[in-house]
């Protein structure tokens, strides 16, 4: 397989470290609130908690519910409240103590923002002249580490917030979570970026830090690369390949595990399964292109067998024996292979349901930039027949990107039969997807074009360069063709790609496709620096940077292992196949990447979030 | 790029707030200081004695009751970076052309560097963090009237306003436009928040989140963004349940400034719901055949129009054009495609096996009467519709036979297992290494199998292998 560990790889520091932290406040503040007392969870923070404390630690507390917006029957008199700083929230629970003061009922209730509050929370408190009788207090859990090399803040809401709404509320929890990372880890030597996000979050950390008390420890990462999510939507949205890509997109992984159903299991059960590197079968196939797994897994099977089929022939002590010491390890590993098979066997068929080779096809051309018009028909057809509402919006949303926006007739009617489809109400979804960039009308485009192929009859190349530059700063484009070319991003189509032994990046979208995202962190790395990429960060709209600490000069040349971890940000979400591409990259490199994330994302989750048609 | 910024003048010399200069007298600096102590208590509640700032020795209670050394860390910590504003350790980006960072870092910067030092400490050491005078912050509102109150001229107001913003704490900005919105007029406010593109989207996302439709809407009025209220407004109709009420509302719509296009679609979604409602009231209590054969598993209000049809082509295929519930109606209404009416249709009637209304969907007679099967849609896509509905192998087989190209044809017989179809194209492509691989999936014995057989056998065919 070709993601096993390889020999020289950098250990990672540990972060279960984090876990403890974040439990110890837990536990802290709870204590605090002497008694027994009702704890009410925001239904969002239920498998964060899980996932760094578990229930028992939370018995003493005797009542645990999960906050859903419904009343319910309280057994002591103190309510505690753990929940995000939501406006909807906190007016919920100050309805709930108006009623109670109405009913005659007095109680005492505590309110546990966490990461962080906010004003705007609390003042609905203060309106709802229910402040002082509730308290508040911040539970500062900024991030979770999902795995060994995967630490998220569990924020989805970061997206939306920051680039539809443009309300930059958690641009300094980034900032805090990288604070955190640098008191506990040790600091970093050299950090780049791009994005505006990335800048911001750049600048409230680099504030923090300037003036916490200066760790002198050996640093246990290199380098810091911060993305936001908006310099490259491409990725995405496009289908997902690799096996754990693919489980999150059809099974949805939540706090890194997965709820496999009955058609999974073969039983009339569902099952939990935690999807991480302790799973021994999940981290070799997690990686791994959708076509090699099932021949790894029926490899797997027999090797199996093979194993069971050693107790043939033994005698009573050799039984004894393997009895004592293999049989567990290999009912365990029975158990996650057949769970694995399972899963495999119901997303080949979800999958042939859906008519997936076309649908890939599909996605395939359009980053190509072949066949649009094929395309076209493609995605119209998919709307008249109204299947997956996402997909159809996924597909749009990749035709516009790719292609620098939709001609003006094409993109009318594309939306009249999508709303004739999907429901009028998703005019505001529209509205949404326009002003983020991600599904828009050209407007004057074409007759730039024009424009420019008949200026370049008259001038030469360089000044038709020129000219090009001038226009395409004039609108905020994708430019996803240029910047595809510039960073050969598709390779060349007829060429063979052997997905069992990947030659770079695009093997995580069948060796049709490098994500741009890895694309510009592998160039950056490279060139420790943006320099030589003008073009594409001008490409990209600009707001790159880089920058060296100025005092950790003498440990930078301590060649030690933490000069070959590198720590990626990303703003906004980023997928299972980008990590894969960096796990891929890091190999290649001799380095390893540690993704830092304000939540897994999807091609799913990524357009619900911009979705408006409910209220 | 990555040059430590030097500390330089420029903002004061070249922005409009000209007044706070550094060497200008005392007064101007107090100023600014009294801005900075504000926007302190918004996390330190407890400061009425600012006088004393710069002693270590006075115990501060922060917003949440925890002791912290915050204001004496960020005066302690402005004071050094005047002295070496190029020591540090990590340097600024050097934005273009933004607010400069001096001014802002020097009041406000400092108070989240108090604030998140004490994170950090409770973090790593939470025993270090005792909360001594809890009672204390319980009953001081957060941020109370007197810690804001002092900023009286628009000027200072504003000043407050930019600084929030160029420390791009969006939380921190919220807190300012919460106070100018209630200090100061909605005209004067709007007006300010013009110039300023950061602070406007917090108060519209503030406002969305408080649920002040009304104050939004007038805000995009005076911004004139008019497609952005007409939207705003139009989305209100989500909250509406009642379906009466909805439609109404809807109608109210109609006049909004939509763009030309939305306008469209808006007077489709109220003319789509006054059908469904009359369509609905007549349905619920319908004893026609086939109710009772397919009883309505959900009513058709607030559904697409698409579905509609479909319901439509379901339940009232062959009404004239007439009535409101007739599937020519629907399309003609609201504008349907061929396609999409096909598409649409077929999968209804296919549903229902009416083989006979799918058959005519597709019937075209030609100038000399003969009828002829046409579709702007592919017949694989008709075939696989047909399939999904479950139609049987003769009907399945006439529109595979209709796929135009050849390969297509093949790929298609060979998936859905159309056996003449597979076998008299490879006996026209005097195949017949394929014919006798495809025999070995056949039944032994079975018409096909025997079918094959016989081609084989057939000497007067040239075979090509």
């Amino acid at each position: 397989m070709a993601h096993t560990e390889w020999k020289d790889a950098p250990g990672l520091p540990d972060f279960s470290l984090l876990k403890r932290l974040a439990r110890d406040q837990l536990i802290f503040l709870l204590e605090q609130l002497p008694g027994k007392k009702d704890l009410f969870i925001d239904a969002d923070l239920m498998s964060p908690l899980d996932r760094i404390a578990n229930v028992t630690i939370l018995k003493f507390c005797l009542y645990t519910s999960s906050l859903k917006y419904t009343y319910f029957l309280f057994f002591f008199c103190r309510l505690c409240f753990l929940i995000r700083p939501r406006i909807q929230t906190v007016k919920w629970i100050s309805d709930l103590v108006n009623a109670d003061k109405v009913a005659g009922r007095f109680r005492r209730y505590k309110i546990i923002f966490t990461p962080q509050k906010f004003y705007a929370c609390e003042t609905v408190l203060e309106e709802q002249g229910v402040y002082g009788d509730v308290t508040t207090d911040e539970w500062n859990f900024y991030i979770l580490p999902l795995d060994d090399d995967i630490l998220s803040l569990e924020l989805p809401e970061f997206f939306r917030d920051n680039f539809l709404e443009g309300d930059q509320r958690w641009v300094t929890t980034a900032g805090s979570a990288l604070r955190l990372l640098q008191s506990v880890y040790g600091s970093f030597s050299k950090v780049y970026g791009i994005g505006r996000c990335a800048k911001m979050v750049y600048e409230s950390w680099r504030e923090l830090m300037e003036d916490g008390e200066q760790r002198t420890r050996q640093p246990e990462f290199a380098k810091v690369f911060l993305v936001d999510r908006d310099v490259d939507f491409v990725t995405p949205l496009c289908s997902q390949v690799v096996y754990e890509g693919l489980v999150d997109d059809l099974f949805r992984i939540k706090c890194g595990s997965v709820e496999f159903g009955p058609d999974v299991t073969s039983s009339d059960k569902s099952i939990k399964v935690m999807l991480n590197s302790q799973d021994k079968v999940f981290s070799e196939i997690r990686n791994e292109h959708f076509s090699n797994v099932f021949g790894f897994l029926s490899q797997k099977a027999k090797n199996l067998q093979t194993a069971y089929d050693k107790r043939r022939g033994m005698d009573i002590q050799q039984m004894k024996a393997f009895v004592a010491d293999e049989l567990k390890g290999l009912k365990q590993e029975h158990r996650l292979l057949s769970l694995h098979i399972g899963a495999s066997e119901s997303m080949m068929k979800k999958k042939t349901k859906q008519d997936f080779q076309e649908l890939l096809k599909t996605e395939h051309s359009l980053l190509e930039g072949f066949e649009i018009r094929e395309c076209i028909t493609y995605i119209e057809e998919h709307i008249n027949r109204q299947v997956s509402m996402i997909d159809s919006l996924r597909l749009l949303c990749l035709l516009s990107i790719t292609e620098n926006g939709l001609l003006s007739k094409d993109y009318r009617s594309l939306k009249a039969q999508y709303l004739q489809s999907y429901g009028i109400e998703h005019l505001l979804t529209f509205a949404n997807l326009r002003q983020l960039g991600l599904l828009e009308e050209q407007q004057a485009g074409e007759t730039l074009t024009v424009m420019e192929s008949k200026v370049g009859k008259l001038v030469n190349d360089k000044t038709v360069g020129k000219l090009t530059d001038a226009f395409s700063s004039l609108a905020k484009k994708s430019n996803f063709r240029a910047l595809s070319k510039r960073l050969a991003l598709v390779p060349k189509s007829g060429e063979e790609y052997d997905l069992r032994v990947p030659r770079d990046m695009a093997y995580v979208f069948s060796g049709a496709y490098i994500p741009l995202s890895c694309k510009l962190i592998e160039q950056v790395l490279e060139r420790d620096g943006w320099t030589g990429m003008e073009e594409v960060t001008r490409m990209l709209n600009g707001q790159e940077f880089a920058v060296t600490g100025g005092s950790s000069s003498s440990e930078a040349r301590s060649k030690t292992d933490a000069q070959r971890i590198v720590l990626v940000m990303f703003l906004g979400g980023c997928t299972f196949s980008e990590i894969s591409a960096l796990r891929f990259l890091g190999k290649e490199r001799g380095c390893r990447f540690i993704v830092v994330t304000t939540a897994i994302t999807n091609s799913s989750r990524l357009l619900e979030a911009l979705l408006d048609n409910s209220a | 790029m990555s040059r430590a910024k030097p500390e330089d003048d420029e903002y004061w010399n070249s922005s409009k707030f000209k007044a706070f200069t550094f060497d200008d007298d005392d007064d101007e600096f107090s100023r600014l200081k009294e801005s900075k102590r504000a926007m302190n208590s918004i996390l330190v509640v407890d400061d009425d004695d600012d006088d004393d700032e710069e002693e270590d020795g006075v115990e501060r209670v922060s917003w949440s009751g925890e002791p912290v050394g915050s204001i004496s860390w960020s005066v302690k910590e402005t004071a050094s970076s005047i002295r070496s504003g190029s020591e540090r350790s990590f340097p600024k980006i050097d934005t273009t052309p933004s607010l400069s960072k001096q001014g802002s870092g020097y009041s406000l910067s400092s108070l989240f560097k108090g604030d998140l030092y004490d994170t950090a400490v409770r973090t790593y050491a939470p025993e270090l963090r005792k909360p001594k005078s809890d009672g204390k912050t319980e009953n001081t509102s957060l941020w109370s009237a007197f810690s804001l109150e002092k900023f009286r001229s628009l000027q200072d107001k504003l000043l407050l306003l930019d600084e929030a913003v160029a420390v791009y704490d969006g939380n921190l900005i919220t807190a300012v436009l919460m106070y100018l919105k209630k200090s100061l007029s909605k005209e004067i406010l709007f007006q300010e928040l013009m110039a300023r593109d950061v602070a406007l989207r917090h108060y519209v996302h503030y406002l969305k989140e408080m649920g002040e439709q009304k104050l939004l809407v007038e805000l995009m009025k005076a911004l004139g963004r008019t497609e952005d209220m007409a939207l705003m407004q139009y989305k209100e109709h989500l909250n509406i349940k009642d379906e009466g009420q909805r439609r109404d509302f809807l109608k109210s719509c109609l006049g909004l400034p939509f763009s030309q296009d939305d306008a469209t679609h808006v007077q489709d979604h109220y003319t789509l719901l006054e059908r469904q409602i009359i369509i609905e009231a007549s349905d619920k209590k319908a004893d026609a055949e086939i109710f009772k054969k397919f009883p309505r598993k959900a009513s058709i209000l607030n559904m697409p129009i698409i579905t509609t049809l479909y319901y439509s082509c379901f339940y009232h295929y062959g009404e004239s054009e007439g009535t409101y519930s007739s599937p020519a109606n629907i399309r003609k209404t609201f504008r349907i495609s061929e396609k999409q009416y096909i598409l649409t249709a077929l999968g209804a009637r296919a549903k229902l096996k009416s083989w006979f209304d799918v058959d005519s969907l597709f019937n075209t007679k030609n100038w000399l009467g003969y009828t002829k099967k046409r579709s702007p849609v592919g017949f694989h896509r008709v075939v696989d519709i047909l399939q999904k509905n479950s139609a049987p192998v003769n009907v399945l087989q006439e529109y595979v036979n209709l796929i135009d190209s050849p390969e297509l044809k093949l790929s298609v017989a060979l998936k859905y297992k159309c056996h003449d179809i597979v076998i008299n194209t490879y006996r026209d492509l005097k195949d017949r290494q394929e014919l006798v691989v495809y025999r070995e999936k056949l039944e032994r014995d079975s018409p096909e199998y025997r079918k094959i057989q016989e081609l084989l056998n057939n000497v007067q065919i040239r075979w090509k292998n």
